[in-house]
């Protein structure tokens, strides 16, 4: 089985300095954000990773770099083999011809001024290539009808909204979709009925997905491999399995215990502590030492290397 | 995929004019008196402009129909030498008030609609552009706008109505006359245009819908012009009812000042400046009745503006 997208030492750093004029009279320096940091990872063809992480982790930005949207700081982006951070502009556009994605507010997702024939059909009609009856069957295919293509998105529910969605993101016959948190918009209701479709469009058409969520509940329903960031870096991955079963990372195990659980109702759990640190200005050693109750003097100095121990790649220096 | 029957029957949609009369717009323009009545003066104004020909009395503009015997007539009353009737009396040189107010209405709409044309297009574009592209397009862009908005508009149209007037030939200068009054008003009236759509770009341009698009490859250009002009012409059909209102006004006042249309071809403000002239010799008609006409004009297209506002303006539902 051999890697759709393959992610080596991928970093991304966003300029957030005041405007130079600031910057000269207050005397400050540039200011970088490392949004991605240093995360290498391997997602196989037709099969679902997860990346998992609170909010500003970076989840999203690793999945807009795949789709090419916002550029890497440096590492190589491979998209079925082809690095899209290093070729030219044409065969980067061609490697993500079978590349799609799936947005998180299907309220913003969809063109307003379009009809829903012309938003699906786009991906295709923009090759030049006859879309006829096309809307139609992709609408019939993720459970809407096709008398919907007439109307404008406006004219539907959030989670009939994400059903468009998806089959604008089928229309060019991708084999790798983005899911940037899909379900996080929608009632919890609406989340199983879209998951369900997705899961099921996926054995029918044999897709990859990088699945971006915070939901727990959700990855677990759907990866089948899983990545832990923290602060822009790939903290612990492992089988899904195996990341439940037996979480290595504190950060990991924190995740774990502040979750929501439906099977241990009336539980006592220890509030999550601390904040996520400034991304700016992000804490030395091991980024998740404020946080972690294992802190030593060795993760307040020492970046942890990814070890791996099993079927598991965790960055940490305490875990066993 | 191609060969199986297409038997979908094609989706009833209702026609487009069922759908705008349902559509909320329209829905708040009925409940509305403000709207319609303004709207309804505009639309007279405007028919009667246009079918100036068809309905006035006279043709103010051959000399060969003018008795100058009928000069100074006041409304409504039978002049002392020819007993002819007036219904809006006549000026000095015995023409029609009623007749030269429609003929200078004409002249008034075509540059007020004109000029706001021109600084739409203009500006939408840079707009666009600026919003879009970002850097130094936008830096550039929006300093050439900071720049004149530091000038008032006015001043900008008379330095460019100096310089086209400068360098026509003085044999075509009344024919050029209205083109160049089209000219300086809309270049003096494109930056709001440019500014405001520049910042509703910024809010569209990241939406996701967007992004979807550049996903799949379309152009900036196409993105600009397919995605987010639709998305953006809400305030730009706000910005060009005020405007041209205030176009006309401008117009007005340049031809008020006698730079603008010429006496041959007299807007509503060339009539003002001639009627102000007689203000105080008792001839107020001359005067009065063309400043009530562009007050009209201007009134109810401004309140036809704020309504337009309001109406398409999601946060004030």
């Amino acid at each position: 089985m051999s890697a759709s997208i393959r992610l080596k030492s991928l970093t991304r750093d966003f300029d957030v300095s005041k405007p130079w004029l600031n910057r000269v009279i207050e005397r400050l320096p540039r200011a970088t954000l490392r949004a991605v940091d240093d995360v290498s990872l391997e997602i196989p063809e037709n099969s679902v990773y997860a990346l998992v992480g609170e909010s500003g982790s970076g989840k999203s930005t690793i999945g807009r770099i795949v789709a090419g949207l916002v550029p890497a700081s440096s590492g190589v982006v491979e998209v079925n083999g082809i690095d899209i951070v290093s070729t030219g502009a044409e065969q980067a556009a061609e490697a993500r011809r079978n590349l799609q994605m799936i947005f998180q507010d299907p309220y913003a997702s969809l063109n307003p001024r379009w009809k829903v024939r012309d938003i699906i059909a786009e991906p295709v009609a923009i090759r030049g290539v006859a879309t006829d009856g096309l809307a139609e069957r992709l609408l019939e295919q993720v459970g809407l009808s096709a008398a919907d293509a007439g109307k404008f998105p406006h004219e539907f529910s959030g989670g009939q909204r994400q059903r468009i969605c998806i089959a604008r993101a089928l229309a060019s016959h991708p084999r790798i979709i983005i899911c940037d948190e899909p379900t996080s918009a929608l009632d919890v209701s609406v989340q199983s009925q879209v998951l369900n479709l997705m899961s099921d469009l996926r054995e029918e058409m044999g897709l990859t997905y990088l699945f971006i969520s915070h939901d727990l509940t959700v990855v677990q329903h759907m990866a089948d491999r899983i990545g832990v960031l923290y602060l822009g870096a790939l903290v612990e991955e492992a089988p899904r399995d195996r990341l439940f079963a037996e979480p290595k990372h504190p950060y990991t195990q924190m995740l774990f215990a502040a979750a929501p659980r439906m099977d241990a109702f009336g539980r006592e759990v220890e509030p999550p502590k601390g904040e996520i640190p400034d991304a700016i200005n992000p804490p030395p050693g091991c980024h998740y030492h404020p946080r972690c109750p294992l802190a030593t003097d060795l993760c307040r100095s020492v970046v942890p290397e990814t070890r791996r121990i099993g079927a598991t790649r965790v960055r940490c220096h305490h875990a066993e | 995929m191609q060969d199986r029957p297409t038997e979908t029957l094609p989706p009833s949609e209702p026609s487009r004019l069922a759908r705008a009369w349902d559509s909320d717009l329209a829905w708040s323009f009925r409940h509305t008196p403000v709207a319609m009545v303004s709207a309804a003066v505009v639309v007279i104004l405007v028919l009667s402009a246009v079918f100036a020909p068809l309905i006035a009395p006279h043709d103010p503009f051959d000399p060969g129909s003018l008795n100058l015997m009928n000069g100074f007539t006041p409304p409504g009353r039978p002049n002392a030498f020819t007993q002819d009737m007036f219904l809006l009396g006549t000026d000095d040189q015995g023409r029609d008030v009623l007749s030269t107010i429609l003929y200078g209405m004409r002249i008034s709409l075509f540059v007020g609609f004109s000029a706001v044309l021109l600084a739409l297009v203009i500006g939408v574009i840079l707009g666009l552009l600026a919003g879009y592209l970002g850097g130094w397009v936008e830096a550039l862009i929006m300093r050439v706008a900071d720049i004149q908005l530091t000038f008032p508009a006015i001043l900008v149209a008379m330095l460019i109505f100096g310089v086209a007037k400068g360098i026509t030939p003085p044999a075509y200068r009344d024919q050029m006359a209205i083109w160049v009054l089209i000219l300086a008003i809309g270049l003096s009236d494109w930056v709001q245009f440019a500014r405001v759509v520049r910042g509703a770009t910024l809010v569209e341009k990241r939406r996701d819908y967007v992004q979807a698009a550049r996903l799949i490859g379309r152009k900036p250009f196409s993105i600009m012009l397919r995605h987010i002009l639709p998305n953006v012409l809400n305030p730009v059909l706000v910005i060009a009812t005020i405007s041209l209102a205030l176009a006309i006004i401008a117009e007005a006042t340049l031809s008020f000042l006698g730079v603008g249309a010429p006496p041959t071809k007299p807007s509503l403000g060339t009539l003002i400046r001639i009627g102000q002239g007689f203000m105080f010799s008792g001839e107020w008609w001359i005067l009065l009745f063309p400043a009530l006409t562009l007050l009209a004009l201007a009134l109810s297209i401004n309140l036809l503006g704020d309504w337009l506002r309001d109406a398409l303006n999601p946060r004030l539902r």
